[in-house]
């Protein structure tokens, strides 16, 4: 079992299909292409488990066949085949390499800009090292010290298995299977994904995070995160890489659900930099998300996001504040280049008694990209005294790309304070030569000023994903000023 | 140090320099007045490389290459430096991490290593000190809420950490009360050795009261039209430039 179970991690994590024939059971636990109740039920089945999530992810099934794809976000894309996927696809053995030689010399160059080690570089890339060695006993180590707390930090299917009451009791609470069109495909078919529970009181002492050195990577397809938070608790995780991840899988439909209980913190970083396509934007991931969650009393959520990557992104994360006097944020930079398109911002739903929010959003636009913001702020009549501030700027790179702003603001109590400021700006021709007369090369100058406009974001980071994910910042607008 | 010969430039259709000539050689301040619109800022914008002008005629050389081949980092590297007229805010990036890039650019045009973290600060320490530039102001965002006369003691105090050969003072003491141009003074005074030369731009003589040029130049309809030594520029505050 903890061997498939890694190898099926690592295949995730570098998404890469088998070639090589090291196995033979491979293709005959590959189901075919397409999807039915019957693929559903063989998921479920596969994965051993019990009948109530089977029924729970039928009825999804259900739902999701009556819906339609939505068309409201300001993207422009071919619709993917969902009949053309396969749902399910036994854990494969990666394809090793024999050295960094025969990796992508484009995808070790970006690495190296990011000031990832070799070792790291190999491992991200599946070149065959002795670390992974290295990194399971690394892994053990770190889920002893968070077993001592009490801290259950594994992926969803161990979760199933093993705390099947958790599971069942908040699954699909704060993001329900008829939510959305992706989000009801996701809860029909989704393979795996990570879980964590925080028991009360308990300040978990690390990061958790789930690319970080350790092998508890659920980059499927359809990915599943649930996080809870227990009374007074406190947690920082951190999901994605910096490192440009290529996948094969075009569409990415993931659902991350927070519960933060009464007095509970969870912070929540994302830095996420998916294959974006080439420079026609041909190839690039699809990356429709949902993220939700639901704070109790005195509770807080934070968002943070560096979105660079995929050729398209969809995803609003969002608060439902609930509990008196609960907090939510939403800080993010999201960054365009050549063809892709971004449509992502937040909900801010405002239903117990001094619930704050803040929202601040950086957008950047460079080549022929979109770069849209839509936010909703949304006061219940029960939100007495609640407050909004929202900043959303957006900085352009070029005269070919567009931002695009789309606030929501509804509110439904008198005492409710919502202040909403917004720029646009064209990045100074002013502020690079003033660089440049200082010693300082154009390409240079121009991460410089968009690290400093993108400054507010990126301290909200842990500090070991800022330094990465500033130089990413750079990297992705190589060459885009125009 | 630098040989300007028959320099021609224009923004768009408009000719702006018709025919320029200067040589500077090391060590020497000069000051280039001359009436609104006569091409004083020009002169400094496409000496130091900004895109927006087109050299049509002439040449410029500097420490011996050609530098309209440069592109304005590099010319920056080469050692050349304009303190601008009005200095660019930057929010967000700390004027003392913006001067660690621009010193460390400067070092790898060398070929060495970035600076150490304990000799940048001290170094940091003393230009501070030399323009009175208070540490809350070095850690600030680039010029950003700066007042008129911070910003420009901030352009002498990178000026002093970027130790140019050659600097180019754009109406440096444009809005600065008498104080703040004595500081500015000062600073510009202590910079000055047998090898590193000064261009300074303005329009008023008081400036050189406190920077004594050893030429003054006067630039009219695109050309310098007459040079002399400080008492020129008396002369010129005495009886206006129509007197030319």
């Amino acid at each position: 079992m903890a061997q498939t179970e890694e190898d099926k991690l690592l295949d995730e994590v570098t998404g890469k299909s088998y070639e090589y024939g090291f196995t033979t059971d491979i293709e005959s636990d590959t189901i075919a292409p397409g999807l039915s109740e019957d693929v559903v039920r063989i998921i479920s089945a596969k994965k051993n488990e019990p009948a109530w999530l089977l029924e729970w992810r039928l009825e999804a099934f259900r739902v999701w066949s009556e819906m339609k794809e939505p068309e409201w976000a300001h993207i422009q894309y071919e619709q993917p085949d969902l009949q053309a996927i396969s749902y399910y696809s036994a854990p494969k053995k990666k394809k090793e390499l024999g050295s960094l030689d025969e990796v992508d010399p484009e995808l070790l160059k970006t690495m190296e800009k990011l000031g990832i080690s070799l070792e790291e570089q190999k491992r991200l890339s599946g070149v065959a090292v002795d670390f992974v060695i290295d990194s399971v006993s690394v892994g053990t180590s770190f889920k002893e010290k968070l077993g001592e707390l009490g801290v259950i930090f594994c992926s969803l299917g161990e979760a199933i298995q093993e705390h099947p009451d958790l599971v069942r009791k908040y699954l699909g609470t704060v993001v329900p299977q008829r939510d959305n069109y992706y989000a009801a495909l996701n809860s029909a078919v989704f393979t795996d994904g990570s879980f964590c529970y925080i028991p009360k009181g308990v300040r978990c002492p690390m990061e958790l995070s789930t690319y970080f050195r350790i092998n508890e990577k659920g980059t499927g397809q359809f990915e599943r995160t649930l996080i809870i938070a227990d009374e007074g608790s406190y947690v920082s995780y951190l999901e994605g890489c910096t490192a440009p991840q290529r996948d094969e899988n075009q569409l990415h439909a993931a659902v991350v659900e927070i519960i933060s209980l009464d007095e509970a913190e969870v912070k929540y970083s994302t830095v996420q930099n998916w294959y974006p396509g080439d420079k026609n934007g041909l190839g690039g991931v699809f990356n429709f998300v949902t993220k939700r969650g639901i704070c109790h009393r005195k509770s807080k959520i934070s968002w943070t996001q560096v979105e660079t990557g995929s050729a398209i992104t969809w995803k609003y994360p969002s608060c439902i504040l609930k509990g008196d006097d609960s907090i939510g944020e939403f800080f993010s930079v999201a960054v365009t280049n050549n063809k892709q398109q971004a449509d992502t911002g937040t909900k801010m739903i405002h239903i117990g008694k001094r619930t704050r929010s803040t929202i601040i959003s950086k957008g950047i636009s460079a080549g022929d990209s979109q770069n849209s913001y839509r936010g909703l702020v949304k006061i219940l009549p029960s939100a007495e005294n609640a407050r909004n501030f929202s900043v959303c700027d957006s900085l352009l790179m070029s005269s070919t790309c567009g931002a695009h702003t789309f606030p929501y603001i509804e509110a439904s109590n008198p005492t409710a304070q919502i202040e909403h400021e917004a720029t646009t700006s064209k990045i100074g021709e002013d502020q690079i030569f003033y660089c440049q007369q200082r010693g300082i090369e154009e390409e240079e100058a121009i991460g410089l000023i968009v690290k400093g406009y993108a400054k507010d974001v990126l301290n909200k980071l842990p500090m070991e994903f800022a330094v990465e994910a500033q130089k990413l910042l750079t990297i992705s607008l190589e060459g885009s000023v125009g | 140090m630098l040989k300007i010969k028959n320099l021609h430039a224009q923004v768009g259709e408009h000719q702006i320099l018709k025919g320029l000539d200067l040589e500077v050689m090391p060590g020497e301040v000069h000051a280039i007045m001359g009436p609104n619109g006569s091409g004083k800022s020009t002169l400094a914008s496409v000496l130091s490389g900004r895109d927006l002008y087109e050299v049509t005629e002439g040449s410029v050389e500097f420490e011996g290459k050609d530098l309209l081949d440069l592109d304005a980092s590099d010319r920056a590297r080469e050692g050349l430096f304009l303190a601008f007229q009005y200095p660019v805010e930057i929010p967000g990036v700390s004027n003392i991490n913006f001067m660690r890039a621009a010193l460390n650019g400067k070092r790898a045009h060398k070929g060495l290593d970035p600076i150490k973290g304990k000799d940048f600060l001290a170094k940091v320490k003393e230009c501070g000190e030399l323009v009175e530039l208070d540490g809350r102001l070095r850690d600030r965002s680039v010029n950003e809420g700066f007042s008129g006369g911070e910003k420009k003691r901030n352009e002498i105090f990178q000026m002093a950490m970027l130790e140019p050969k050659l600097a180019i003072l754009d109406e440096t003491d444009s809005g600065l009360d008498i104080d703040a141009l004595r500081v500015v003074s000062k600073g510009v005074n202590a910079m000055r050795t047998p090898d590193r030369s000064f261009i300074v731009i303005t329009h008023y003589q008081r400036l050189l009261d406190h920077i004594v040029p050893d030429y003054v130049h006067v630039l009219s309809g695109g050309k310098i039209v007459k040079t002399g030594g400080p008492e020129l520029a008396m002369e010129l505050e005495e009886k206006g430039y129509d007197w030319i």
